[in-house]
């Protein structure tokens, strides 16, 4: 193609490249922030905190591989082990649960340094299998040690007072502390994807022998989004432990990670709003066809393969594609 | 330091080797960049042209040998510190960000005057300092007005144009351009041309060209690499001349 012959260019606004928060973006925040607040009204609270813990978890993980690039596999180590963190603290050391939650994220974060220093020295599928190998490695670590209670977990684990002084046994002031957990972190996110190290993040996913040429070091940045992700994991799994008063292998298990990239992947990976649909079709499915017992896996599968082969995007991938906007 | 011949090299390779499990593709090359110069390397396919590029740019460990750049001992330094130096390459097939708009891929380099971007709780506001200097960078090559395109949507030639917008966005001292007009149109070709001429003025550039009228028409010197090794060096009226190159270079590739 030459310079001379005009190609088939579009113009994008301009908020693209200003930074700015474009204003259906604040409309979907706004509509999702009033869904939540009137939903626990009308379903089941503990059914909609699972959700929304799984929704953290998901654009935790999609922040890490829809906008750094990197497919992780273990990240169930981060979400499992701030459970078990957040857990102890709040049962054994007796601490609040804001507390025993700011422990389980700190926890995500510092595995996260460790797996994600040794996992950024290599690339795709290989960086896939260190993640994995390191989470199996934190799974057996959770079978074997003394203080995770092994096959049993951590059972019983208190809600306890918010600051001390807030009661967080009745289920809807634990779903608003929740709320405002999970919608601090998806701002958090939004924050992180749009800023300066967001920008260096997606040149790096675009073209990264580019990025390096201009100077670059592209392995802090890949670290150090790693321990982002990590730590916004294990924010989303220390919060599950106290909302369901349980840390347990299932928490650690590889099929949690596999869960995660499914919610993502279903959603729409590399958009800001698709983890959280991803992973209320899934947490929905579980829970509604629970009745079916295995067969909810045989659906799940079913519902892979269809999202695979039909829209590769995702539910609001697709949209955003057909809406030529970013979601 | 000797005389002042040696003052004026700004980039240097002694002795460069690379190896690949016993194939030997770049061997023993001496290669010294005059400051100032265009200077370009060339050679039939396989000669090992831009192993030498990578290897100059550490995007490869040489096996052997030693690379100066600025009388700086650089051979074991990361790609990304090179860049830090000055010393920016380009790649064979168009190097941009696909998915950034053209403003946004020249931001990127802007964005390294602020030293790293590891500040991920600011918003990207911040960065629209820099958007007048990049427009008018975009403006120089001829891109004003696809500022606000993505790259993937601009031509073949764009992107190239678009690409020296981003290098000089750093302001390096040195270029190290592979194959700036692979893949392009004539009309490009002498736009091109062009631009590398005028960026050229206050700066160094080592270039890979296989388009043997541009290197005529851009070098002031040109090495000839030829199965790894330098064959002849000098300016195009002596290297085109050589019967060693003839027969290596214009004899197999165009006979």
């Amino acid at each position: 193609m030459s310079v001379v012959a005009e190609p088939n260019t579009m113009r994008l606004p301009e908020e693209r490249t200003t930074g700015a928060m474009p204003g259906y973006h604040i409309a979907i925040f706004a509509l999702l922030l009033g869904l939540a607040l009137i939903a626990p009204f009308f379903l089941y609270p503990v059914f909609l905190m699972k959700v929304m813990c799984f929704a953290l978890f998901a654009c935790a993980l999609n922040l890490l591989l829809g906008f750094g690039g990197l497919l992780s596999f273990g990240h169930a180590a981060f979400f499992g082990g701030a459970a078990y963190v957040s857990a102890h603290a709040a049962k054994v050391w007796g601490l609040t649960p804001e507390v025993a939650i700011i422990l389980g994220t700190l926890s995500g974060a510092l595995l996260g340094l460790v797996i994600g220093s040794f996992a950024i020295r290599r690339q795709g599928i290989y960086f896939a299998m260190v993640t994995l190998a390191f989470a199996q490695m934190v799974y057996f670590a959770a079978l074997q040690m003394p203080f995770t209670g092994g096959e049993d977990g951590i059972q019983n684990v208190p809600r306890g007072d918010l600051f001390g002084v807030i009661s967080l046994n009745s289920d809807m002031s634990l779903y608003f502390m929740v709320l405002a957990i999970v919608f601090g972190g998806l701002l958090a996110i939004y924050r992180i994807i749009h800023s300066p190290f967001g920008q260096v993040l997606k040149a790096i996913r675009e073209n990264e022998p580019r990025a390096i040429s201009l100077g670059y070091r592209v392995n802090n940045y890949k670290l150090t989004v790693f321990v982002l992700s990590a730590a916004l994991a294990g924010l989303a799994g220390a919060t599950k432990a106290i909302v369901f008063q349980l840390a347990s292998l299932t928490d650690v298990h590889w099929s949690m990670s596999g869960e995660a990239v499914l919610m993502t992947l279903i959603g729409g990976m590399g958009t800001v709003f698709g983890p959280l649909v991803g992973a209320a079709i899934i947490v929905t499915m579980q829970n509604y066809l629970a009745s079916l017992g295995a067969w909810v896996t045989i659906i799940q599968g079913f519902i892979f393969v269809i999202a695979v082969l039909l829209f590769r995007e995702g539910v609001v991938g697709l949209i955003a594609k057909r809406l030529r906007r970013p979601l | 330091m000797g005389g002042k011949s040696d003052h004026d090299i700004i980039l240097a390779a002694e002795n460069l080797t690379k190896e690949f499990r016993g194939f030997v593709a770049v061997d023993g090359v001496n290669l010294s960049v005059r400051r100032g110069q265009i200077h370009a390397l060339i050679g039939p396919n396989g000669a090992g042209k831009t192993t030498c590029f990578n290897l100059l740019t550490k995007f490869l460990q040489p096996t052997r040998g030693k690379i100066t750049y600025a009388g700086k001992d650089i051979t074991n330094l990361l790609s990304a510190d090179i860049a830090r130096l000055g010393l920016v390459r380009s790649f064979q097939i168009s190097a941009v960000f696909p998915h950034l708009t053209a403003l946004e891929n020249v931001r990127i380099a802007l964005q390294r005057k602020r030293g790293d971007s590891f500040d991920f709780w600011r918003s990207q506001k911040i960065l629209s300092r820099f958007d007048n200097e990049a427009l008018a960078l975009l403006e120089e090559v001829g891109l004003a007005e696809f500022a606000h395109h993505e790259a993937t949507e601009l031509s073949y030639g764009r992107k190239r144009a678009l690409e020296i917008a981003t290098t000089l966005a750093l302001n390096p001292d040195m270029l190290l351009l592979d194959e700036p007009m692979a893949g392009m149109a004539q009309a490009d070709v002498e736009r091109i041309t062009a631009l590398i001429k005028r960026i050229s003025a206050n700066r160094t550039i080592l270039m890979v060209e296989h388009n043997l009228s541009v290197v005529a028409t851009l070098s002031d010197t040109i090495t000839v690499l030829a199965r790894g090794k330098v064959l002849a060096e000098g300016d195009y009226a002596t290297v085109s001349q050589d019967p060693r190159v003839v027969e290596a270079y214009i004899g197999a590739g165009h006979g």
